[in-house]
């Protein structure tokens, strides 16, 4: 009876939010979607999902008002340089599930497994308008580099639990000078991994009964690997590729084009040299706009107009931020890499639309546009703008508090300051 | 503080008649009485000289002073590497180069109070790992200008975000690290050719994690927190011996044979004597309150904590002990230790009297430490404080100056300071802002707009993907 009476005081807790219709009305809209940027409109989101968005939108009796005049909506920004989620301590192993050393479950990790809604980076994150993240896996086989991939990443909502949103977006691996220490250490040595792999995939595939037999020639990846690349192979799965060198990147596209294989680039600091022939593969890039220092020898041509030459190129750009705990700074690299001449609207594009796109997640995410998630902030100016802020974030069409562990520490001391 | 000349960075500004006032009340005579210097003993002396320049004047830009003032479209005059005047309504003397700073702002120039460059520079790879001598807990003899490689390219990415001055630390390692030294940003082949003039020596003092997890990771001492805190009170111990034994010769009419010089004991001495400044990394709370406790029982001063996650825990203590924090904005929670970073920690410092700086500790961020600021501004202001612009600018100017024992010299647009200078193509604590020009003492060292400034080092010289400004 207790356990009963729980359920439906869990469920009459969520339901008002989910059953609410939500009218953020006045605010300049920058829908990021067909509709474009609206001088002053409204945004109605009625059930978690958002049912209509306009300049002359009426407000349905009953709804829940925010008004948003003088402030600027965007949709939520997704993040796609993290692993929020699987994260809390760098150095608490125990609290760090972003990869793992198990030499069987290299391409089968899955970070749509252990999440952790309750992370304390989330609320971080949040603060800084990010409603969305792509929870990407890291190698954890440092210093001996055997594992080939890192796993799949997953999207992942930052409005509470259930954080999953779709399993299996991508699958990581590492080209360039780690790759080249994967397989030995040199390049080519990878290069030719990965044929062999991919090889061995479409021998599995066509072979699946004679495997179950155990008739099949011994394939070097264990049974699970091997099933979570078939939708590698399939096309059906990108492999989120991270590559900086120029030269490494011409490789990994010779190497999609060769398998038939999907990829996304990440890093690509050397990107803008070869923007043109990313264009014409139709090859998504994340990058760090702000990454302009020759840190290793694969980064010696970075620069920071690398977001805008590989925009006027024609590439799809997403923007990430600085990691986990600085999650935050992502819409600031946004604003550096306008400050260096990539337009605005394109800068506010690769943390909006761009990353949903990449992801297969433009149907969900990404743009204010009927029929999508109430994932909605509001700021106070400029999103990209250091000196701006969310007022409001709604995740689903639920107000996220705009509170986290830090600002509840700050919360704690600034009275006593203030007496002084 | 005493600020420590050495002789020949003393005749380099012999030429001024307020550095020969200065410079003569520095040289005062408790320092002429003891012969031992421990802080530097005159080597490796700076040979830097201030590029050419001619008088300058910015005119018509706002005016962010580094002195708490904003001046709305005012005129900074600049002759022989000296800012002369900056006013609202100043009038341009004949023979001046006149910059047009219209709906521009200008800033002192941005000075970083925790940088590796040169130490750890790009390409990171392993033969430039020269930060961190972590072969033993107590490497107080090393000096980080011995590591710095002047054409590391991140020297001039710097100059790129208006960074004048820095102050270049060896590394987090071991309970004392070494001796830091301060840097004007100019392109050069040698270190000493960048060296400050006279810039007090500082010494890195590393608490918590890094110490601990570094030798306690290899079974040894540190372990522990407590292991840490034994290690500074037995090397204190040891200087002061030390120092007792050089003013014992001194006092005894110098007869006799001299103790031998101790490097390691040496440095720890010029701490004692208030010659060296102690640049502490120390990110609780708890812990900065001990290493008060250590300064107070061996008789030093703590100038800064770096890091200094916690600092507006203990706000009001370290206002009170006229201790600096330099610190972030975002950086937080990679350690236990950090896990309490918020973005107001330099605001509360400010609000409790205290001096409170934005320092980098990365190549990047050195790039962007206006936004850093901007970033711990906007925050602040959205908890209710006031903090104008005025005010935080001297985040990343006067303050570091303060903690770095440069601020008689720079760090502010006041008469008779260096000229260290920033034009920005807009407010400065806005993400769209970029330097325009930077002067550094009155010579153009950075034009967004000039090729010839933003040239490759060295080692980029004919490397791939040069071909246009990074």
């Amino acid at each position: 009876m207790i356990r009963i009476l729980t359920a439906i005081a869990a469920l009459g807790m969520a339901a008002p939010a989910a059953a609410e219709t939500v009218a953020i009305t006045g605010g300049r809209v920058v829908t990021m979607g067909p509709q474009g940027e609206l001088a002053r409109g409204t945004v109605i989101v009625r059930d978690g999902r958002i049912v209509s968005v306009g300049a002359d939108t009426p407000v349905p009796a009953g709804a829940r008002i925010i008004d948003a005049a003088g402030r600027i909506v965007t949709p939520g920004l997704v993040a796609s340089g993290t692993a929020l989620g699987l994260i809390e301590v760098r150095f608490v192993a125990a609290s760090d599930d972003r990869g793992s050393h198990n030499s069987e479950i290299s391409a089968a990790f899955d970070a749509g497994y252990g999440l952790n809604p309750d992370s304390i980076l989330i609320p971080v994150a949040r603060l800084g308008g990010i409603t969305s993240a792509i929870a990407t896996p890291v190698y954890d086989d440092a210093p001996n580099r055997e594992l080939l991939f890192a796993g799949q990443a997953a999207a992942v909502s930052l409005g509470g639990a259930p954080m999953l949103r779709k399993r299996g977006v991508a699958m990581i691996l590492e080209m360039g000078d780690g790759g080249a220490e994967r397989a030995g250490g040199a390049r080519a040595g990878e290069l030719v991994a990965l044929h062999a792999v991919f090889g061995e995939v479409r021998d599995f595939m066509a072979r699946r009964a004679a495997y179950d037999r155990g008739e099949t020639r011994t394939y070097s990846l264990s049974h699970a690997d091997l099933e979570a690349l078939v939708p590698v192979v399939e096309g059906r799965m990108p492999l989120l590729v991270s590559v900086n060198r120029a030269s490494d990147i011409r490789d990994a596209l010779a190497m999609a084009h060769e398998e038939r294989v999907k990829i996304i680039l990440a890093g690509a600091g050397e990107g803008w040299r070869v923007a043109r022939e990313i264009a014409a593969a139709r090859v998504p890039v994340l990058i760090t706009p702000i990454e302009n220092s020759p840190a290793s020898f694969e980064l010696l041509g970075a620069t920071l107009g690398n977001a805008r030459r590989l925009a006027e190129a024609g590439v799809t750009i997403a923007i990430q931020g600085n990691g986990n705990h600085r999650e935050r700074e992502m819409r600031y690299n946004a604003g550096n890499a306008v400050a260096n001449g990539l337009p605005w609207q394109a800068g506010l594009a690769a943390v909006t639309i761009n990353p949903a796109r990449i992801f297969g997640l433009a149907d969900r995410i990404g743009s204010l546009e009927p029929g999508k998630d109430g994932d909605v902030v509001i700021w106070d100016g400029d999103p990209l703008e250091t000196t701006a802020r969310p007022v409001a974030v709604l995740i689903g069409g639920v107000d996220q508090p705009m509170t986290s562990r830090a600002t509840q520490l700050r919360d704690r001391y600034l009275p006593a300051l203030k007496q002084r | 503080m005493r600020v420590n000349f050495g002789g020949r960075d003393f005749r380099k500004f012999a030429g001024s008649a307020a550095w020969v006032a200065c410079a003569a009340m520095l040289l005062g005579a408790s320092y002429m009485a003891v012969a031992q210097d421990f802080a530097d003993g005159g080597a490796f002396p700076s040979t830097y000289r201030p590029l050419p320049q001619a008088p300058l004047a910015i005119v018509g830009a706002s005016i962010l002073t580094g002195t708490g003032e904003e001046i709305a479209s005012g005129t900074v005059l600049v002759r022989d590497g000296k800012i002369e005047a900056v006013g609202a309504a100043l009038t341009v003397p004949d023979g001046y180069q006149r910059i047009d700073g219209h709906g521009k702002w200008v800033t002192p120039g941005i000075i970083d109070a925790h940088s590796h460059l040169g130490v750890y520079p790009s390409p990171s790879v392993p033969s430039h790992e020269d930060g961190n001598e972590a072969s033993a807990p107590n490497t107080a003899e090393v000096w980080a200008e011995h590591s710095v490689w002047p054409q590391d390219p991140k020297f001039r990415l710097a100059r790129g975000g208006g960074v004048t001055s820095l102050l270049i630390l060896p590394g987090s390692a071991n309970l004392f690290g070494g001796r830091s030294v301060t840097l004007k940003n100019v392109p050069a082949v040698t270190t000493q050719a960048m060296k400050f003039p006279g810039a007090p020596y500082g010494l890195k003092i590393a608490c918590g994690e890094n110490p601990k997890r570094v030798y306690g990771g290899k079974g040894r001492a540190p372990m522990t927190r407590m292991g840490n805190v034994a290690g500074y009170r037995k090397a204190w111990i040891d200087a002061a011996d030390y120092m007792r034994r050089w003013e014992k010769w001194e006092k005894g009419g110098k007869a006799g044979e001299p103790p031998k010089r101790d490097l390691q004991l040496e440095t720890l001495a010029g701490v004692l004597k208030g010659e060296i400044l102690v640049q502490n990394h120390c990110y609780r709370a708890d812990e900065m309150a001990v290493m008060i406790d250590i300064a107070r029982e061996f008789g030093f001063r703590i100038t800064a904590f770096h890091h200094a996650n916690e600092a507006y825990k203990i706000a009001p203590l370290l206002a009170k002990e006229g201790i600096c924090v330099a610190t972030w904005a975002n950086s937080w929670g990679a350690k236990m230790e950090s896990l309490d970073g918020i973005e107001e920690n330099a605001p509360m410092i400010d609000a409790a009297g205290g001096c409170a700086i934005i320092h980098s500790d990365d190549g990047l961020l050195i790039q962007r430490l206006n936004q850093e600021a901007a970033i711990a501004m906007t925050a602040a202001n959205h908890a209710g404080m006031s903090i104008t612009r005025g005010q935080a600018i001297k985040w990343v100017t006067a303050n570091p100056a303060r903690a770095m024992g440069i601020a008689d010299r720079t760090g502010s647009l006041e008469p008779g300071k260096m000229a260290d200078i920033v034009l920005w193509s807009a407010d400065p604590f806005s993400v769209y802002a970029v330097a325009e020009k930077t002067w550094i003492d009155g010579a153009l060292a950075w034009d967004r707009a000039d090729p010839r400034y933003q040239g490759p080092s060295d080692f980029l010289l004919g490397q791939p993907g040069q071909e246009f400004a990074r």
